[in-house]
């Protein structure tokens, strides 16, 4: 995929330019290095760096509290991590808190998406109503849905109560609390896949549909045997974000729950932050951090993985036709 | 509300043409997706509302009838004594310091990066390239912490720059303008070349003029994900007055329960300026993050 990309780029300008040979010129190469640099340095420096110093630190029985390394233990940081018991049980609550978003976060948005790109008037305030709460900063969305949740006199227990429905302890029960997360979360986040699917359906020809509905294909058919399969790209997509956007969840669970009630949904960066940061275990968080850096890695090359092979099948089928 | 109004004359006849077929079950069908929509929506609109609601209420009508969406004594003390008691000015002015050095930095140094990847040849592009391109996997926010170590070494630590430069290098950025630079014809960078014109002048004179949308889309995404951040500010910037908007509503969460119009109030105030912006550029956002995501 790198060099397929390359391969563009690097005949770009000035090929008449170029001397035979293929080689770039004294000038231009010096010139490529220079416009690279500030982005190399930076991210050297800044993204790289944190991954080197993660895994030297989680080598020693650093703390956060003094400078300096502290002593080498080798591996026994990450032998602790992982025959920890309340490690195991928050990399379960991004886990389950990742299950119980997806689902909804990948096929209402694409429901609501497929639906709005039928409307002929009034898009925009569709994508006002949805879109709106993703520019809203995580702690104003919490204080608002806290407000809403608090029992007896909040709103939404109050719809539970309309509803004929007795509503949970939002905020003091486990299952409470990861229904009020969630419902948070799809109404802050929901705007996000809606406008990546929203552009998508946009780039469909028209003359697709037009052609369909000349067959006589209805609205339903249409989108079943049009839209859907030719947005299948973008579903694998918001698929990968959201899953990654998931596991990768703090503000809402901090700041709304404190992990709570009494750590059961505490998801893993607040136990690195809780590790690193109030009991001054750097070492020992540094290895929490190294092991969910590497799933999380694994998840995202893992779908790379299946997307190429895919591609590759698709791209084999084609040509066997 | 004139910005508004455009975006939805381009789809007009689009979704009049898709319509067609079996021209009634079509518009029933049109009609029920318009009622279930337009439901959806103001459902989504209601938290704001109940906010901004709360907010222009006095606390001991609320809390009497709290379900009640109308007050007999509208007014605005909630927001005075909000400004007041909490430094939100400081924190608006940190905020917006802090996420337009890091827009500044990260259109400029994203896009000459992907300048010298379309346009320069120079050895080692193709490691560079599959850097560039792995750091997409990179999972930065997961890193706080032997990043927090770093900041620390270095004595960064409550400055604007400890929450500025590990955003800059943003990879996404850097794809967006190479896609974006890789469509401007060759012709033009060759005729400037053939001129005489520095590589720095094609750059900024010829290239960076042409890629307005790349830089508004990169531009409007690092300021939301900056002005938005809470994990990274809320490690890095421990003084009340140097903390940003998200950071500093946070403090208010479980403090003063009883206080319900002016946290509402203080809400209000923190959603204000994001808002306003997605307000006015309504459609270029949408747009801005629908180029970003999909890369």
């Amino acid at each position: 995929m790198t060099t397929s990309a390359l391969a563009a780029p690097a005949t770009g300008a000035g090929t008449e330019l170029r001397a035979a040979g293929g080689r770039a010129p004294k000038g231009e190469n010096r010139a490529g290095w220079l416009f690279a640099t500030p982005f190399l340095v930076l991210y050297v420096l800044f993204l790289i760096g944190p991954v080197l110093i993660g895994i030297v630190i989680s080598l020693f029985n650093t703390t956060t509290v003094t400078s300096g390394l502290g002593s080498w233990v080798g591996f026994s940081n990450y032998a602790d991590v992982l025959s920890s018991g309340d490690f195991w049980a928050s990399m379960w609550h991004s886990v389950l808190f990742t299950l119980l978003t997806t689902p909804l976060l990948v096929l209402l948005p694409l429901l609501f998406a497929v639906l709005a790109s039928r409307m002929i008037r009034h898009q925009w305030f569709f994508r006002l109503a949805f879109f709106a709460p993703y520019v809203v900063p995580s702690s104003a969305v919490c204080l608002i849905f806290a407000f809403m949740y608090t029992p007896q006199t909040g709103l939404v227990t109050n719809v539970f109560g309309w509803l004929g429905l007795t509503a949970p302890n939002f905020l003091g029960s486990t299952s409470g609390a990861w229904f009020a997360v969630v419902l948070l979360t799809l109404w802050w986040t929901f705007g996000f896949n809606f406008i990546l699917y929203t552009a998508a359906i946009q780039d469909i020809s028209e003359e697709v549909y037009e052609a369909a509905s000349i067959d006589g294909a209805g609205p339903w058919q249409q989108i079943r045997s049009i839209t859907v399969p030719l947005l299948r790209p973008t579903m694998s997509l918001v698929l990968i974000l959201q899953v990654l956007a998931s596991l990768k969840v703090f503000d809402q669970i901090y700041i709304l729950l404190a992990g709570g009630p009494n750590y059961s949904t505490r998801p893993v960066i607040e136990y690195i932050y809780d590790t690193g940061f109030t009991s001054y275990r750097g070492g020992y968080a540094a290895a929490a951090t190294m092991v969910y850096f590497v799933i999380l890695v694994a998840v995202s090359a893992g779908w790379i993985l299946v997307r190429n092979r895919r591609a590759a099948a698709a791209a084999r089928g084609e040509t066997s036709r | 509300m004139t910005a508004t109004a455009v975006p939805a004359t381009g789809t007009d006849r689009r979704g009049a043409r898709r319509s067609g077929g079996s021209v009634e079950a079509g518009k029933a069908f049109n009609r029920l997706a318009a009622t279930c929509l337009t439901l959806f929506a103001l459902i989504w609109l209601v938290p704001f509302l109940w906010a901004l609601v709360t907010s222009l209420r006095p606390d001991d009508e609320i809390a009497q009838h709290p379900m009640r969406p109308w007050s007999n004594n509208w007014n605005i003390d909630a927001y005075r004594s909000a400004w007041e008691s909490s430094p939100l000015g400081w924190w608006y002015v940190n905020s917006f310091i802090i996420s337009t050095l890091t827009v500044v930095f990260t259109v400029i140094v994203c896009s000459m990066a992907a300048f010298a990847l379309v346009h320069l040849g120079f050895r080692g592009k193709v490691a560079v390239f599959g850097l560039i391109l792995a750091g997409l996997m990179l999972p930065t926010e997961a890193l706080v912490l032997p990043q927090f170590m770093e900041f620390r070494a270095l004595h960064l630590l409550g400055t604007y720059w400890a929450m500025v430069l590990p955003a800059v290098a943003l990879p996404v950025a850097v794809f967006v303008f190479h896609a974006f630079i890789k469509g401007i014809p060759i012709a033009l960078i060759e005729a400037a070349r053939l001129d005489g014109a520095s590589w720095w002048r094609i750059y900024s004179v010829v290239v960076m003029p042409l890629c307005r949308p790349a830089m508004s889309a990169v531009a409007i995404l690092t300021f939301i994900t900056s002005w938005n951040a809470f994990l990274w500010p809320l490690l890095v910037l421990t003084h009340v007055k140097t903390q940003t908007i998200p950071v500093g509503l946070s403090g208010l969460i479980g403090g003063a329960a009883i206080q319900y119009a002016e946290t509402m109030a203080s809400c209000v105030l923190g959603i204000l300026p994001l808002l306003a912006v997605f307000l006015l550029l309504q459609r270029q956002i949408a747009q801005g993050v629908a180029n970003t995501g999909i890369k």
